[in-house]
């Protein structure tokens, strides 16, 4: 396969004095990949953003986007970037459709008035093109910050939690844009989230980040798909269950029991037979509820990155 | 570049602080006006006092030549206090409303910018001071018609009408110096922080205590006058002495030229080397 490389990241660093917010960490992102770039607060995800888009220097590392180097080619680079870096900040005192034509002039883009107008309604804000962004709610900012990332039709997007702020409808949208943008479109997008489900329903592959270092990288079925599931079983009689599955050979993949619930570790195709077997042995299951090892993963490690 | 620097200029001027310094000198230029409208005959009338005989009366005294310079002397001490509230705003403005974000991650590159930024700063201050000449020189000349100016400096001169303007023209160039100056400084301050008023009140601050340490009268600090920038801000004057010093003004105007290099050499490089956490 020779498909091409849009970011590379080697052993990328930095250092804000002694805390150290991004440690030797690697990225490959590939053409047409939505890259979900996940991690709980803290972990570095923004200040990883802010150093492919040269905002900030790299303690040390290298980055190349389109396999050019960030410091050499920046203006050729960013032509073909478009991007959101943490909250949405415009200048306040101009409209709109101001920004817009401001920011597309400096990318030198076509900023006809239908143009801009048809970004505008794209993010659904084409009525109040006329308003000082000083006027918009911060829902409303992010979707003019996600225009204006769109604005030059960059091959490559880069978004810094786009959906911070917007309600559940907003949410959909902006997910229903990413994956028309990279079905319909191919563009490359790289997505930061500390959001699992958010990433995991759109992106082709991901990477976790804690504390600035790579925690697990894949695509979401690799990742999903690990042999063993942890699955709970919600059961009437949890004595008579009990005992009923430490005669037989489920007894290897019990893990935990709490009030009238049993944890183990199945496999996909255990799960049908430990079910049908507790069944026999007349115990009703109420419920058979799986934990994804992700999830689960994930919620571990955001606890660990808030405290 | 060409777009940098419109798109800088129309942001400034879709500010509020860019006109506080227009409208300051508007209303200043106009009660001056207003004033010796009324009283400028007694006035002209009390400094020509006991030298009446001595001069061959040629004709008009209070006309707009003589207003114009009055409102330069008057205004140019306070032009640094305007220029300085958009100067000090240009960076640190956009650090503030975090759109350095937006800015710097367009294919243009960060000397583009800060080139773009200093121009806009020296475009304002060019902006300022044309329209106090506008006011002051223009609308007094219309108001009051021309004549000879009367001119008091280290002694009284008057300059026959056809050998003023020039003189006019002259100081207002150097105003137009020692303004960019001073708006370069606050730049420089403006680059370092993520706020307007620190700039404004470190650009000021340095100004005033510049100008007391030249005014104390002490050997030692008397010494070090002509190296403080603010010794070379009043060489304007000089177009009004009937032998203009072109040595003097030549290298008061170069060593702010310094000045200028040096500010933008030196805020260009921090700027390209700044990590932008705004
Ligand atoms: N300017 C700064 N000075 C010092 N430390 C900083 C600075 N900016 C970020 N950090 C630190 O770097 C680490 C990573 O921050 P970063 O903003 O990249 O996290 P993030 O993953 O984007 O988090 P969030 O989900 O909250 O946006 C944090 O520990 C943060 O405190
Ligand atoms: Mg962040």
């Amino acid at each position: 396969m020779n498909i091409e490389q849009v970011i590379e990241v080697r052993g990328l660093t930095k250092k804000f004095g002694n805390l150290v917010a991004v440690n030797n960490l690697d990225l490959n992102v590939y053409r047409g990949d939505v890259f979900g770039f996940l991690g709980p607060n803290g972990a570095g995800k923004s200040t990883t953003i802010r150093m492919l888009l040269s905002l900030i220097k790299p303690t040390s590392g290298e980055m190349k986007i389109f396999g050019k180097s960030i410091s050499k080619d920046r203006k050729e680079i960013f032509s073909k970037v478009g991007a959101i870096v943490e909250k949405p900040d415009f200048y306040l005192y101009l409209s709109a459709y101001k920004n817009l034509e401001i920011l597309g002039k400096l990318s030198g883009t076509d900023v006809s008035k239908k143009k801009i107008m048809s970004m505008l309604e794209l993010v659904g804000l084409d009525k109040r093109y006329k308003s000082k962004v000083k006027t918009y709610s911060h829902g409303m900012k992010q979707r003019l910050g996600i225009a204006q990332a769109l604005l030059h039709d960059p091959e490559l997007i880069i978004l810094d939690e786009p959906t911070t702020g917007l309600d559940p409808q907003g949410m959909k949208e902006i997910r229903d844009l990413i994956i028309y943008l990279s079905k319909e479109k191919g563009k490359t997008v790289f997505l930061s989230s500390h959001i699992l489900h958010e990433v995991e329903l759109i992106s082709t592959r991901m990477i976790i980040i804690n504390k600035g270092t790579t925690q697990v990288e894949g695509t979401v079925e690799e990742l999903l798909k690990t042999d063993k599931v942890k699955v709970t079983f919600e059961v009437d009689r949890i004595e008579e269950a009990l005992r009923a599955v430490n005669e037989s050979s489920w007894q290897k993949g019990f893990k935990s029991t709490s009030k009238n619930e049993i944890n183990f570790d199945l496999t996909k195709d255990e799960i049908s037979g430990l079910n049908k077997y507790l069944i026999e042995k007349g115990i009703a299951v109420s419920a058979i509820i799986p934990v994804r090892s992700l999830e689960e993963y994930f919620l571990k490690i955001t606890e660990g990155g808030s405290k | 570049m060409n777009t940098l620097i419109i798109i800088e200029l129309q942001k400034m001027f879709k500010k509020w602080r860019t006109y506080i310094g227009i409208i300051a000198i508007s209303l200043l230029a106009i009660i001056i006006q207003v004033a010796l409208y009324f009283t400028g005959k007694n006035m002209i009338d009390f400094q020509m006092r006991g030298i009446e005989q001595s001069f061959v009366m040629v004709g008009n005294l209070l006309n707009g030549y003589f207003i114009a310079r009055m409102i330069l002397t008057l205004l140019i001490i306070h032009i640094p206090f305007l220029v300085v509230l958009v100067g000090g705003d240009l960076l640190a403005g956009e650090a503030t409303a975090g759109t350095y974000r937006m800015l710097l991650t367009r294919p243009v590159s960060r000397l583009q910018v800060i080139s773009a930024k200093f121009i806009s700063g020296f475009i304002y201050v060019v902006v300022l001071i044309f329209w106090m000449a506008l006011l002051s020189l223009g609308v007094s000349l219309l108001i009051f018609g021309t004549g000879p100016l009367l001119s008091i400096g280290s002694g009284i001169v008057i300059f026959a009408e056809n050998d003023i303007l020039w003189r006019f023209l002259g100081a207002y160039a150097y105003a137009i110096l020692s303004m960019t100056t001073i708006i370069f400084i606050s730049i420089i301050f403006s680059s370092l922080v993520e706020n307007a008023i620190g700039p404004i009140i470190s650009t000021m601050a340095i100004i005033i205590v510049f100008l007391i340490i030249s005014a104390i009268p002490v050997d030692f600090l008397q010494s070090l006058k002509p190296y403080l920038f603010t010794s070379h801000f009043t060489q304007w004057n000089n177009f009004f002495n009937e032998e203009v010093d072109y040595r003097e003004i030549f290298e008061s105007a170069g060593i702010l030229l310094a000045h200028i290099a040096a500010l933008y050499g030196v805020t260009t490089y921090i700027f390209i080397k700044k990590d932008i956490l705004s």
